[in-house]
């Protein structure tokens, strides 16, 4: 497979890739760089090699997962191009290949995907208190610990229209939509995205060994040394 | 020659906001950790000013969260956003107005991606009807709903019944604005002030009394990084860049820091706790913290709604310091009663940084 040509289908890559100068200045500015050992400009600067092996090593890589997708990037780019969205295309073909499952920060993917489109399928929110687990989130600190013990009188003292029918914040979200949302996965790739995210993983975890369970916890929280630049 | 040159480029980063008739869709992380917000946000536009802001409750996650933490293809989540444009087509309106900087820069970014791809545009109406029967317009506007805020600026300060004054000194309140990466990084003729002179927060405060610091990393990203801060592995990218910007803004000794997007008041407020309590340092005075408040927050209290229908009691860094310096009028006993004023026990205390 000619991996330029594929990311080139995509509309992130038409959009944030053109003639890349090697100025820098994405990676000056750059969050993830200030403390990942990171460097946008490389990752544009490889790419535009279309060196087929050189991008196959980098969708197996950790170095694509670095980027927070901020796009301070596209700001400061004076070629007008945006790595971020070059992150973006080449995060795509790497879990369309079944790529990301060869590095640490790309197996992060299952349980982003499990937490975030349960969420949207089930609720209709990406976000919501009701799978936001305090012991997965300690930096909530003792206030918001308190206020997921007592969720319903909280949000109703708050002006929130908590789990129930009609407009406001937290409502619930009626079956027919979470239907069509559902429907919308279905014909946009959406859930063909998800079995792929699936089948690859639940492979990875064969491979190391572990119960899907097992493989869900350590990928959300085991972050080997040699990530960061001070390391 | 030059100064018409700057007013050239000024012109451009002005943004025509219409006065009336809003087409309104939450977001998923104010809604879950600053819903008093949005209330106040509808409150004051709605009941106080007087505009016509429509919600159905129909409406649903834009997807932009999933979708910047690559777990959905693009086609689904410009799908998503579709139905949301139908959604309001049927409703009447045409102007879109959301309450989440990632949902703005998703509708934004797709509104210039069908745009330069017009085919793309024509693929998602096709996939909409096939999986909803649905039609959509695009919007003819799309704000954040800090603009409207910004647009109504005056008629809140007119209204006012506190000012961002130290009420002691006389002094205006410093204040660090912060406005979120996706409202202008991405697309600066779409944010009030282009990226680099975005003033839809600063003119708030200063129509409001409070004088506006600058500081070094005063653009920095707060750190949220979508997967950097939703993966726990991660999380050490997300506090060590509000760390760099705390330690960039201390200083200038801020009284108070106000923010744009919903995810950045989160980060800000609940990584100085984290600081504090890894390292044992505070960033305000005497062992507080500095307090970080959404625009809604900021706009009720310069109204003079109670600092607790605000919802100010679900920070993590107390926000007394502020309330008494702008001389608020507030009950200490009451921050965490329940709805009818009911008993629901009170949250413990950091062990570091001072809480009430």
């Amino acid at each position: 497979m000619d991996y330029f040509e594929e990311l080139s289908k995509d509309y992130r890559f038409k959009e944030g890739f053109h003639t890349c100068i090697n100025c820098g200045t994405c990676t000056a500015v750059c969050p993830a760089a200030e403390f990942y050992k990171y460097d946008p400009r490389k990752i544009v600067s490889i790419v535009q090699t279309k060196d087929n092996d050189a991008i196959e090593a980098l969708l197996k890589s950790d170095t694509i997962w670095y980027c927070g997708e901020c796009m301070s990037c596209v700001t400061r780019c004076p070629r007008k191009n945006g790595a971020g969205l070059v992150i973006m295309a080449l995060r795509n073909l790497s879990i369309k290949l079944g790529f990301f499952t060869e590095s640490e920060k790309g197996r992060q993917v299952y349980p982003l995907t499990k937490a975030l489109n349960g969420n949207v399928l089930n609720l209709g929110y990406c976000v919501h208190p009701s799978t936001f687990a305090f012991e997965d989130h300690p930096e909530s600190g003792p206030v918001f610990k308190w206020v997921l013990e007592h969720k319903e009188d909280v949000y109703a003292r708050l002006g929130a229209n908590f789990a129930k029918e009609g407009p406001g914040a937290l409502r619930k979200i009626p079956r027919e939509d979470l239907d069509e949302l559902k429907a919308i996965y279905d014909v946009t790739g959406g859930t063909e995205r998800l079995e792929l995210v699936e089948k690859y993983s639940r492979a990875k975890a064969d491979e190391m060994s572990m119960t899907e369970e097992e493989y869900l916890k350590y990928t959300f929280n085991h972050c080997s040394a040699g990530h960061f630049n001070n390391e | 020659m030059i100064y018409q040159g700057k007013q050239k480029i000024w012109s451009d980063y002005q943004k025509e906001i219409p006065d009336d008739h809003w087409f309104y869709v939450r977001s998923c992380i104010r809604q879950s950790f600053f819903p008093a917000s949005e209330a106040h946000f509808v409150k004051i536009v709605r009941d106080l000013l007087g505009r016509d802001l429509y919600e159905t409750p129909h409406h649903t996650t834009c997807g932009g969260i999933a979708y910047h933490s690559d777990t959905i293809p693009q086609e689904t989540a410009m799908t998503i956003v579709a139905r949301q444009f139908a959604l309001m087509k049927e409703a009447g309106y045409k102007n879109l107005v959301t309450s989440c900087i990632t949902s703005f820069g998703n509708y934004t970014e797709i509104l210039e991606t069908w745009r330069e791809f017009p085919e793309l545009e024509t693929r998602i109406r096709e996939l909409l009807w096939k999986a909803c029967r649905r039609e959509f317009d695009k919007p003819e506007y799309v704000a954040h709903a800090s603009d409207l805020v910004y647009k109504l600026r005056g008629e809140i300060a007119e209204k006012a019944k506190y000012r961002l004054v130290n009420h002691a000194t006389g002094e205006p309140l410093r204040i660090v604005e912060h406005i979120g990466c996706h409202y202008s990084k991405m697309f600066p003729h779409k944010g009030v002030g282009g990226a680099e002179y975005p003033c839809v927060l600063s003119g708030m405060a200063e129509s409001w009394g409070g004088t506006v610091i600058d500081y070094p990393e005063r653009r920095h990203c707060c750190g949220f990084g979508f997967r950097q801060y939703l993966v726990k592995a991660n999380r050490g990218y997300s506090v060590s860049n509000t760390h760099k910007k705390f330690e960039s803004m201390e200083p200038y000794n801020p009284d108070v820091i106000i923010t744009n997007c919903p995810g950045c008041p989160y980060f800000l407020d609940r990584w100085q706790y984290v600081i504090s309590e890894q390292t044992g340092k505070t960033y305000g005075r005497d062992g507080f913290g500095i307090p970080v408040l959404t625009y809604e927050e900021l706009a009720g209290l310069v109204l003079g709604y109670d600092p607790w229908d605000l919802g100010l009691q679900i920070h993590q860094v107390a926000v007394e310091p502020l309330l008494d310096k702008m001389g608020i009028e507030y009950d200490p006993s009451a921050k965490y009663l329940g709805l009818n004023k009911e008993d629901i026990l009170k949250p413990g205390l950091p062990s570091v940084m001072k809480c009430f």
